[in-house]
């Protein structure tokens, strides 16, 4: 410990030695460590790979800057430290025009080129933008239809509905290989976040508001998803499995759900959204018509009125430019929360 | 007789006796160590006769220097509060694998997360950094005190007010669960039905203020009563990064209150801004929030940015490199960090192109910040640097501030944000920048200025230990928590199934250890240099060979600061004064024109505490009682007209004479 | 700068002078403090109209503004808001003049047309919310009521100010202290003037558009 010897025997150049072997040492270790078991480093679906080849490359960028930082910072201290009288001294030397445009260029230089990368990359990887790729050797056409599912977190469990199969399922959720799925997300009560490291990024679920997320998963495999925003006290057990399945495991998972009998209905669901804390998996082999658009709407319980049916109550707000017009430049995303016909594209840009 | 109960509600409000929680260990056993620990303090201000003294000079103090020394105190505090709650966090997700629950129940765990950061960031880092200013601004500036004194006693105790609520929640009552920002849905009535979120509200409400009024204070301050000769850009840089903080208090504080009092109405009064019905907003809430939390990191940032520039130019002994730059810099950083604040939440899903201005705008802010830097390594370059304490922490802070600086960049891309995104990965990066900058940055500047404010030095060994605990802690606290946000493990968790995660969080653990050593360290140094203070003493007022007006001063100064105001001619005066042959005046004193001590900001306070406690409750009598009395005491004190008064010129003589003494004996 | 005074010690001719000899009065903060208080105020505004910008067509299936907006009342109270406005302006020339009674009969008119206005707004409330569209009703009426209340609180504060103000101008006279304290009301009454020109136009105005 640096701090048991006496001051003089401490001097800088020790000092500064023991700091440097620390600190690198410490980096190292987690730079070699990080190589396993880093999901995000290795995930197995098109669009995560994406954000984490983004990490990377935006991470070596700054490196440019930091590492010379870093470096300079320990070689002046040694350099110039008191004792060092071989050191030339200046101690009015505070100025030099070359070096400010060196120290204001090189940082503006390096956002340059990262602004336009994320720029570009934003825009590819807008969760609500619909697949243009399976994967870096393969594309997918726009206009093939890609899988639905429809999520709701709740207190605090997850449950999956699959409008074109017509099968519901809680805390358990699966898609088959290199189909891209179009995920729209709400939630019941408090704003959640729908995550699955190995597949995409996040997106927020938030209760009368819908969501979107655009994904595929590459490889067969079970997955850990889980909500990325705390909702209270069932949080930490707010997790399922997503399984990545071959298109024949798919339909079979789709068939043992039917098979398991369950209905889910307006009253069902009632039920279900009822604070609950590590929900065992539950299986709907058939679902209610209009039941994600009435939860969406925040109008199950049968007599409560329908969210976009009040809106369209006052003339005032029949148009979403309306709303643009109004809005203050903290408004974000208008559409998100205007409740969209069945069928259309609420997204801007 | 059937009145009675129903009296007692009214009075009592939704207070009842379950509320004390007298059937949780942790917290009994806190309550006995903090109530032992109180009488030991009250018994020995008893003891020695303090009472009086305590009241005279500090409680009443509208001294600049007092209240600053205040503010740091507090801070201190209420560090060892807020860390104790981290320990306490860091254990339990130590162990809670698999069948393994913890020590800590979820109605507990996730009040510590919350109450950790509300305490972190509004009554450590505020406090600190709040301090700093107040005491150094005006002696920098050649000022015998702030623009508005009594405004500054009173907002140290709305400060310290607030504190007061949050820490009453501990033992009566609970605080909120909902993180430290408080979204709704979940801290709305309907989700969060109980006191913690009322007390969330209020004790932010009241420190609130105090910043707030702070904030004007400390501009007012820096335009008005500047030292003749000081123009703008020969102001210590410093004043400068105070100036720019202040405007950003400003300019950023009226939001929150705006936020917490539209929170407080859905909460009370049943309306529908945030709620999920009735054409409430939920994410009107975040944005609000969020306008106020990204300048409020700067708030905290900026003024170390300006610690560092002092202490580098100091033990470099050499001028900062790039002054103006600095200058500009620092003025860019204050106005761009009010055009970032939706990068906290690119997963609300805003669309590309606002995702991508914010992340853009976000990334053009590291380009001042990184100027910074660089003008900190060439002032270091060819300058003869002195490793004094101060100086360790700089260079601590350099490292470890630019890693956590590049993993903000990072997290500045939305796409690669939407994977990290509330992730561990964030945590370490915050706490990367908020202790690599904020508190390495507070120790420099308490270790830098302490000589000044008490007349001793900090003893040197044990700062050290600090030091080394500190840095190597940090490492080992926060470098796994990257690599567990790599692993895609998300924040506030306090179980897991993943035993593979295990080793990381053991290794957090220890590093958290290792910061308590640190802290330890830091105490152990305070009582040993007040008991070697004889051996420590700054005898010149100028220990470190300083470049700026407060090194002129005694140690510590007067109450006037400076017996005749001093006139600026360049940058660094004091060293300017040293090099030109600057002679102390040691004769013709006059009479010095000064405010009184007043107790209205410690009782306007102590209303408002009170009132904010009876809010909570909804102990209607007593809150109106005291938002009455809140009024009629500010109308009473406008009625003082009375508030100043002359030191005379004899009683300056005489100070002025030992001074000189002191000065020729120690030669 | 001629308060420096040439009290330059013997035997170091040539040094600067690095200290004034005599008392120097740095200028009173008062007016820029207050301006500075009343900046912070106007954000609290800001995010008020934000969310009244935001919220403001959320009616929940419930009545609208223009339902609900008499604009001849709001016509009314802001004639009265403006005409105090006005004779707070003749309170501030009196001031000038050195005159302090004709002082307090203009902030007197002020403080009753001020009352006036409070009045007329709080009836206003009243019979909003007996018809059953108060705060709680919807988010266009949450952001509503307290976008108008809270300028409605304002100016009750404003003239809680102005009657202390009154009887310190009336027990002390015009001194410095009290002209300063008079020039900040001043401030923060006409700053109240421009909010609710503000409200009067989105609020109000705006609001009975379809």
């Amino acid at each position: 410990m640096a701090c048991l010897r006496s001051d003089r025997s401490s001097t800088p150049k020790a000092r500064f030695h023991s700091a440097l072997l620390a600190r690198l040492g410490l980096i190292g270790a987690t730079l070699a460590l990080a190589g396993c078991n880093t999901v995000l480093m290795h995930p197995s679906g098109d669009v995560a790979l994406q954000q984490g080849q983004l990490i990377v490359v935006s991470t070596i960028l700054m490196l440019l800057i930091i590492v010379p930082v870093i470096v300079l910072t320990f070689v002046f201290a040694w350099r110039y430290r008191q004792s060092n009288r071989e050191a030339d001294y200046q101690p009015d030397w505070d100025h030099s025009i070359q070096l400010e445009l060196v120290i204001w260029a090189a940082p503006l230089l390096i956002i340059i080129a990262l602004g336009a990368i994320t720029w570009i990359s934003t825009h590819t990887l807008d969760p609500y933008r619909p697949l243009q790729r399976l994967d870096a050797n393969r594309s997918f056409s726009p206009s093939a239809k890609p899988l639905t599912i429809e999520v709701v977190a709740l207190d605090w469990k997850w449950l999956f509905l699959y409008p074109d199969q017509g099968i519901a399922v809680v805390n358990d959720l699966a898609a088959p290989v290199d189909m891209p799925i179009e995920f729209r997300i709400t939630a019941e009560t408090v704003m959640n976040s729908f995550f699955i490291p190995a597949l995409a990024g996040q997106i927020y679920a938030m209760p009368g508001m819908e969501t979107q997320l655009h994904a595929v998963i590459n490889h067969a495999g079970d997955y850990r998803g889980f909500s990325a925003n705390y909702s209270g006290a069932g949080f930490s057990q707010m997790h399922f499995q997503f399984h990545g399945l071959s298109a024949g495991d798919f339909e079979q998972w789709v068939q043992s759900v039917k098979a398991s009998g369950g209905s889910l209905d307006r009253t069902g669901y009632l039920a279900l959204q009822k604070p609950s804390v590590s929900e065992p998996i539950h299986r709907y082999g058939a679902v209610e018509a209009g039941l994600y658009q009435a939860i969406l709407n925040r109008c199950v319980a049968v007599g409560t009125p329908c969210m976009h049916d009040m809106m369209s109550m006052n003339p005032s707000t029949v148009t979403t430019g309306m709303r643009q017009d109004t809005a203050a430049p903290m408004a974000m995303a208008p559409d998100a929360t205007v409740m969209p016909a069945p069928g259309t594209h609420p997204h801007r840009d | 007789m059937s009145l009675q109960p129903d009296f007692l509600k009214l009075l009592l409000g939704r207070l009842t006796l379950e509320d004390i929680p007298y059937h949780e260990p942790i917290l009994i056993g806190t309550f006995i160590g903090v109530s032992l620990g109180a009488l030991g303090v009250l018994g020995a201000l008893t003891w020695f006769r303090l009472w009086g003294p305590l009241w005279r000079d500090w409680i009443t103090s509208i001294d600049h220097k007092k209240i600053g020394v205040m503010y740091i105190v507090l801070g201190l505090i209420m560090l060892l509060r807020g860390f104790g709650d981290a320990i306490l966090m860091r254990l339990q997700q130590a162990i809670s694998f698999g069948d393994a629950a913890g020590f800590l129940p979820p109605h507990h765990y996730d009040q510590l997360f919350s109450v950790h950061g509300v305490i972190m960031i509004f009554f450590v880092a505020m406090p600190f950094v709040t301090g700093l200013m107040n005491f150094v601004v005006p002696l920098q500036i050649g000022a015998r005190d702030v623009a508005f004194p009594f405004l500054n006693n009173f907002s140290f105790w709305m400060t310290a007010g607030g504190a007061i609520l949050v820490m009453i929640s501990l033992f009566v009552g609970e605080f909120a669960r909902t993180g430290w920002l408080a979204y709704p849905p979940l801290s709305g009535i309907a989700a969060s039905p109980d006191v913690g979120v009322d007390y969330y509200i209020w004790s932010l409400q009241v420190a609130g203020v105090g910043t707030m009024l702070s904030g004007v204070n400390l501009i007012a301050t820096i335009v008005k009563m500047r030292a003749p000769g000081m123009t703008m850009m020969k102001m210590p840089i410093f004043t400068w990064t105070a100036l720019c903080t202040n405007a950003l208090i400003v300019v950023a504080f009226p939001v929150l209150t705006a936020v917490l009092a539209l929170l407080s109405m859905d909460r009370y009064l049943g309306t529908h801004f945030f709620t999920n019905d009735m054409g409430g907003n939920a994410m009107m809430y975040v944005n609000l929030i969020w306008v106020w939390g990204h300048p409020e990191v700067y708030i905290l940032i900026l003024p170390v940015f300006g610690v560092f520039s002092e202490v580098v130019a100091t033990f470099c002994g050499k001028r900062l490199f790039g002054y103006a730059s600095m200058v500009y810099a620092t003025v860019v950083i204050t106005i761009l960090s009010y055009l970032v604040w939706l990068h906290h939440f690119f997963t609300m899903g805003s669309g590309a192109s606002v995702n991508s201005f914010f992340g853009i705008t976000t990334m053009v802010i590291s380009i001042p910040t990184g100027a910074k830097v660089f003008n900190w390594l060439f002032t270091m370059y060819r300058g003869r640097i002195r490793f004094e304490l101060p100086m360790l922490w700089t260079m601590g802070f350099m490292v470890t501030f630019v890693i956590g600086g590049m993993t903000g960049v990072l997290l500045a891309v939305p796409p690669a944000d939407f994977v990290l995104h509330n992730s561990l990965f964030l945590i370490a990066h915050f706490h990367n920048v908020i202790i690599g900058g904020v508190v390495f940055g507070a120790m420099a500047g308490i270790t830098y200025w302490f000589p000044k404010a008490f007349g001793y030095r900090l003893d040197p060994f044990w700062g050290r230990c600090s030091f080394w605990f500190w840095l190597v802690g940090f490492y080992f606290a926060f470098m796994p928590l990257y690599v567990l946000g790599l692993m895609g493990v998300t924040r506030r968790l306090s179980h897991f199934d993943d035993p593979s995660l295990q080793i990381w969080f053991q290794l957090a653990a220890v590093g958290a250890g290792l910061v308590a050593l640190g802290i330890v360290s830091m105490i152990i140094q305070f009582v040993v240099s007040f008991l070697r203070r004889d051996a420590l003493r700054d005898t010149t007022g100028d220990p470190w060979d300083g470049r700026t007006l407060e090194w002129s001063t005694s140690s510590p100064p007067p109450a006037y600061n400076f017996a005749f105001t001093p006139v600026v001619h360049e940058n660094d005066a004091w060293t300017d004064m040293k090099r030109r042959g600057y002679v102390r005046p040691v004769e013709g004193f006059i009479p010095i024109h000064m405010p009184k001590n007043t107790a209205a900001g410690f009782v306007l306070a102590m209303l408002s505490t009170v009132c904010g406690f009876a809010l909570v409750w909804q102990m209607w009598p007593l809150a109106a009682l005291s938002f009455a009395a809140l009024i009629a005491g500010t109308i009473f004190h406008t009625f003082n007209y009375n508030r100043d008064f002359h030191i005379p010129a004899a009683d300056v003589d005489r100070v002025e004479r030992a001074r000189t003494q002191l000065l020729t004996s120690h030669v | 700068m001629s308060e420096i005074a040439t009290s330059i010690p013997a035997g170091s001719s040539g040094a600067p002078q690095f200290h004034l000899s005599t008392e120097h009065h740095p200028e009173n903060g008062t007016l820029l403090g207050f301006w500075l208080y009343l900046m912070s105020d106007c954000f609290i505004f800001a995010c008020l109209f934000a969310c009244y910008g935001v919220l403001g067509r959320s009616y929940a299936g419930g009545p609208t503004g223009a339902e609900l907006f008499e604009l001849p009342t709001v016509a009314v109270n802001t004639a009265l808001l403006l005409l105090s406005s006005i004779t707070y302006g003749f309170a501030i020339l009196e001031m000038q003049r050195g005159r302090k009674t004709p002082v307090l009969a203009w902030l007197a008119l002020t403080g009753v047309l001020g009352v006036s206005f409070v009045g007329i707004e709080l009836t206003e409330f009243g019979h909003l919310i007996a018809e059953g569209a108060g705060p709680q009703r919807s988010a266009f009426l949450s952001s509503f009521f307290t976008l108008v209340g809270t300028h409605g609180l304002h100016v009750s504060f404003g003239i809680v100010w102005l009657l202390t103000l009154m009887v310190q101008v009336g027990r002390l006279g015009l001194t410095e202290a009290n002209r300063r304290r008079l020039l900040c009301l001043s401030m923060f009454w006409h700053f109240l003037d421009v909010v609710w020109i503000g409200v009067f136009t989105f609020v109000y105005l705006m609001g009975v558009l379809p």
